[in-house]
């Protein structure tokens, strides 16, 4: 694109979509961000009135406008509150490739997404050099939380209290998984997302426990990109479909009954945006990439809708759990139920409800690295919550919000512990 | 954009992070929710507290600044929308403490950019009762309800933001803080100026400050659907509730067009061949509200309703009421532009004046969709567009004007709960008188000698 005029005649490819927001500005009761700043600019409202502007030329700052629309957790809550159903995240998504695209893509950024991301080997043997050396840096924080901090890497990661990487990762503990179905039964792709091969590796385990347990086969390649989600936040659609590219390869022609992954937003990602993004490409990929996103599901909702999980009475001394929706799991997937009913199935656990359980943690994934003073300040409102509710353990189903929730808790001290809802049901089974 | 030494001021008087000066965040301040075009201000500033709101009228009016208040911004008749190019938006949003909810003397105190949801929700969890549930509660701010007199479904028992303003302390134009009314159920200490304040639309003072009334939640409260083959039915079915002696606390209609675009929606198998479908809900002391509701059945029945469901249970009630939660959003996906209309009849006036709104759609070829407060005669013509077709947008205002026509000739009014702005601001004297735009006026201008309080809204001054 060489100049603004060509930006703009490209946006305005989203005004039929924008055209539908009636300014009813009830997105200003759901936006996390507004909920912290304030700000017009910062609420779903205001942002469709950026781009609708950039498009029709009555602002000629395509700086500004990026700015804005980089200050968004892509959580979803406008969308699933909004009167006339503007398909808010397909218009922030592709306005962020447009405007970002001619601005210039961050180098960083580029580089992870196109190569590290998009490289299961060369990402693999990053993580395998870094990982023992993490010793090093980093120290202990959290007791609760298993967190800890690197003073000596402020300038990369600022005051984050977060997990150590794996000492090793899931892909290294099992290798490559193609498993036979068990006497004709169901067999699942699984797909960890790089924290749940990397960082949470024992939800990983967990998950493998419990479809064990259930008796279902497992196909797991060790070879795996990233979803692509971060690429696609970050307006990167050539880096997305790199990676998108890799899984297709790895899925084809595999025999599966379902795909799922611990991480809501991965999952999210593979139903929604691989058949969406795969159009780009070729026949083979589009079809294979519809195939896939057909069998995507939660696996919460596997585990209670398919194989019928079910709360089971609570023990007398049960621990005080309270959880916490992943936007992506609720908002896009419509998952709000199985998780607390799988909760539940623990009969060691009791479920105890917060205030706007709902509520975006304040993560978002890059969002978290390029704001993080706003994500912490999100994220206290979930911690207060969390506390108020007085459960000892907050459960979530997305790796992602766990990090969130890990950091805002260890920096309050909070002896609240973070775990993933199939950890917890996991815990609950021989 | 401002002067520079006049934000410099700003900046020093409420903080850099209160004062949005950049042409983007400008731009965000520029409209809200009404069909209008919209006006980018010179600047925003956000005080903190109520002090440096007072300063900020202030130095406004010094320095003859025109000013729009601003809370949520969700306004339908373009009554946030700043006036010109160098207008200063006072934004409310930085005041959103709620001072106090006495539950001895049954009252709220609160800052002007308290939510009106969250006010509800701290009185509900004292116990109490704040009523007035406009449409964007859930976001809009108290003193954005009262500068609007903003409404609601629970208008008929309950009454209006108007009923519930005890006491107000509020800025002249000049930044003088004016008090009126208090916290006794009693007060008659000068004028009523609390009154006067209320649908004021921004035009005489800036609110700081309001004393609420607050009631005792009912204990018990039950819902009923009627369907009817007609809207004759179903508005004689409304007289004939009213003249049993019931007062339901919502009493909600959705025509024909509502009805079937929400069941495409929905699939939720509504009766598709209904002319109205009447929504109903009484509440108060448990035996009261057995009594009233089987009035009520009796007085659909005796009216030709073709079906009365009684939900059981919560969960019922709660999919009982999804028609009328999904009536806007359903009508507001069909087309791009959806323009929210209030006109407001005397209750008797609904057949008349929904067969006015149809023929005249029909005669504009326009499309529209009817619900609203049946009770009330507040309906919501909701004219389904896309305003990007300047054809089309003209057939629908010219629909529009003439809707006005026919409510006015019915004995009713352009705004139940929208307000004027300057939306409707060309109709004022329609419905009133050339004296009471002149009063108004003199008025504003007696008070506002500069004119720089939202100028063009209402009468203009």
């Amino acid at each position: 694109m060489s100049n603004l005029h060509d930006l703009a005649q490209r946006l305005m490819a989203l005004d039929d979509d924008i055209v539908y927001c009636m300014k009813c500005g009830f997105c200003q009761g759901v936006c996390p961000i507004f909920g912290a700043s304030g700000m017009e600019a910062d609420v779903t409202r205001g942002k469709l009135a950026l781009i609708s502007n950039l498009a029709h030329e009555t602002i000629k700052d395509p700086e500004a406008v990026a700015d804005k629309l980089g200050r968004c957790l892509l959580c979803g809550s406008c969308q699933a509150a909004c009167p006339p159903g503007v398909k808010i995240m397909d218009v922030f998504l592709e306005a962020r490739e447009l405007v970002y695209g001619y601005l210039g893509l961050n180098p960083v950024k580029k580089m992870i997404f196109r190569i590290l991301l998009a490289k299961p080997s060369l990402f693999n043997f990053t993580v395998r050099l870094g990982a023992p050396a993490q010793k090093l840096v980093f120290r202990k924080t959290g007791e609760a939380q298993n967190t800890t901090c690197a003073p000596m890497l402020n300038f990369m990661l600022g005051d984050r209290h977060i997990r150590p990487l794996a000492a090793k990762t899931s892909h290294a503990e099992y290798g490559f998984v193609d498993e036979t179905r068990f006497a004709g039964g169901l067999k699942v792709a699984f797909f960890p997302g790089c924290m749940g091969d990397k960082m949470y590796t024992g939800v990983t385990g967990a998950c493998l426990k419990a479809l064990r347990h259930h008796k279902v086969a497992v196909y797991m390649p060790d070879k795996l990109a990233c979803c692509g989600l971060p690429a696609l936040s970050s307006g990167d659609v050539r880096g997305m479909l790199e990676e998108l590219k890799v899984n297709l390869k790895a899925f084809a022609g595999k025999d599966f009954d379902y795909i799922m992954s611990p991480c809501a937003s991965c999952t999210a990602c593979i139903k929604e945006h691989w058949p969406r993004y795969a159009e780009r490409l070729g026949a083979w990929e589009r079809k294979l990439a519809r195939d896939i996103a057909d069998k995507a599901m939660d696996i919460n909702a596997f585990l209670v809708d398919v194989l019928k999980v079910r709360a089971a009475s609570t023990n007398a001394n049960a621990l005080a759990v309270t959880y916490h929706d992943s936007c992506h799991l609720k908002k896009t997937l419509g998952v709000a139920s199985q998780p607390r009913e799988l909760i539940a199935a623990n009969p060691a656990c009791k479920l105890t409800e917060m205030a706007e359980a709902d509520r975006c943690c304040g993560c978002g994934g890059s969002f978290n690295l390029f704001h993080y003073d706003w994500s912490r300040k999100i994220g206290q409102r979930k911690r207060n919550n969390v506390v108020a509710s007085g459960a000892r353990v907050v459960a979530t189903a997305c790796p992602a919000c766990m990090m969130q929730l890990e950091d805002v808790l260890s920096h309050n001290h909070d002896p609240v512990e973070v775990k993933h809802t199939v950890e917890l049901y996991a815990e609950s089974l021989r | 954009m401002a002067d520079q030494a006049l934000v410099k001021d700003f900046e020093d008087m409420l903080g850099k992070e209160n004062v949005f000066g950049s042409e983007a965040d400008r731009q965000t301040y520029s409209y809200d929710s009404a069909v209008l075009t919209p006006v980018v201000p010179a600047l925003a500033v956000r005080p903190t507290n109520v002090e440096q709101l007072g300063r900020c009228v202030k130095k406004l009016y010094d320095n003859g600044i025109p000013m729009t208040v601003r809370g949520a911004g969700t306004n339908l008749s373009g009554g946030t929308i700043p006036d010109r190019s160098d207008t200063v938006v006072i934004l409310t949003t930085g005041l959103t403490r709620i001072i106090e909810i006495n539950t001895g003397d049954l009252y709220a105190v609160v800052e002007p950019g308290v939510i009106t949801a969250d006010l509800a929700t701290a009185a509900s969890k004292e116990n109490l009762f704040y009523p007035p549930d406009p449409g964007s509660q859930a976001v809009s701010t108290i003193a954005g309800n009262i500068a609007e007199n903003a409404g609601g479904l629970r208008g008929l028992k309950y009454g209006c933001t108007k009923d519930y303003v005890m006491g107000l302390e509020f800025f002249d134009a000049t930044g003088e803080l004016v008090k009126t009314g208090s916290r006794t159920v009693k007060c008659v200490t000068g004028y009523n100026l609390a009154g006067m304040m209320v649908q004021s639309e921004g035009t005489l003072g800036v609110i700081s400050q309001a004393v609420l009334k607050l009631v005792p939640p009912p204990k018990a409260s039950k819902a009923l659907m009627a369907v009817f083959a007609n809207v004759q039915d179903a508005a004689q079915a409304v007289a004939g509730i009213i003249a049993a002696h019931v007062v339901p606390c919502t009493l909600e209609l959705l025509d024909n067009n509502t009805i079937v675009r929400v069941d495409d929606f929905t699939k939720a198998g509504l009766p598709r061949e209904a002319g109205a479908i009447l929504l109903i809900e009484v509440d108060g002391h448990p035996a009261q509200v057995a009594d009233e509701a089987e009035v009520v059945e009796k007085v659909l029945k005796a009216n030709n309703a073709t079906d009365v469901k009684v939900p059981k249970d919560a969960a019922e009630k709660f999919k009982l009421w999804e028609a009328r939660r999904m009536a806007l959003p359903v009508l507001a996906r069909c087309r791009p532009t959806t323009v929210l209309e209030d006109a407001t009849v005397p209750r008797s006036q609904i057949p008349a004046m929904m067969k006015a709104v149809n023929d005249i759609a029909a005669k504009y070829r326009v499309e529209v969709g009817t619900f609203g407060h049946a009770g009330d005669g507040n309906l919501h013509p909701t004219f389904l567009c896309d305003k990007r077709d300047a054809e089309e947008f003209h057939r629908v205002e010219a629909a529009i004007d003439e809707m006005f026509d026919v409510a006015l000739k019915l004995q009713g009014t352009l705004s139940g709960e929208h307000g004027i702005g300057t939306a409707k601001s060309k109709w004022m004297e329609k419905e009133t008188s050339r004296g009471t735009i002149l009063f108004s006026q003199r008025l504003r201008k007696a008070l506002d000698p500069k004119g720089l309080l939202n100028p063009t809204k209402l009468v203009g001054i």
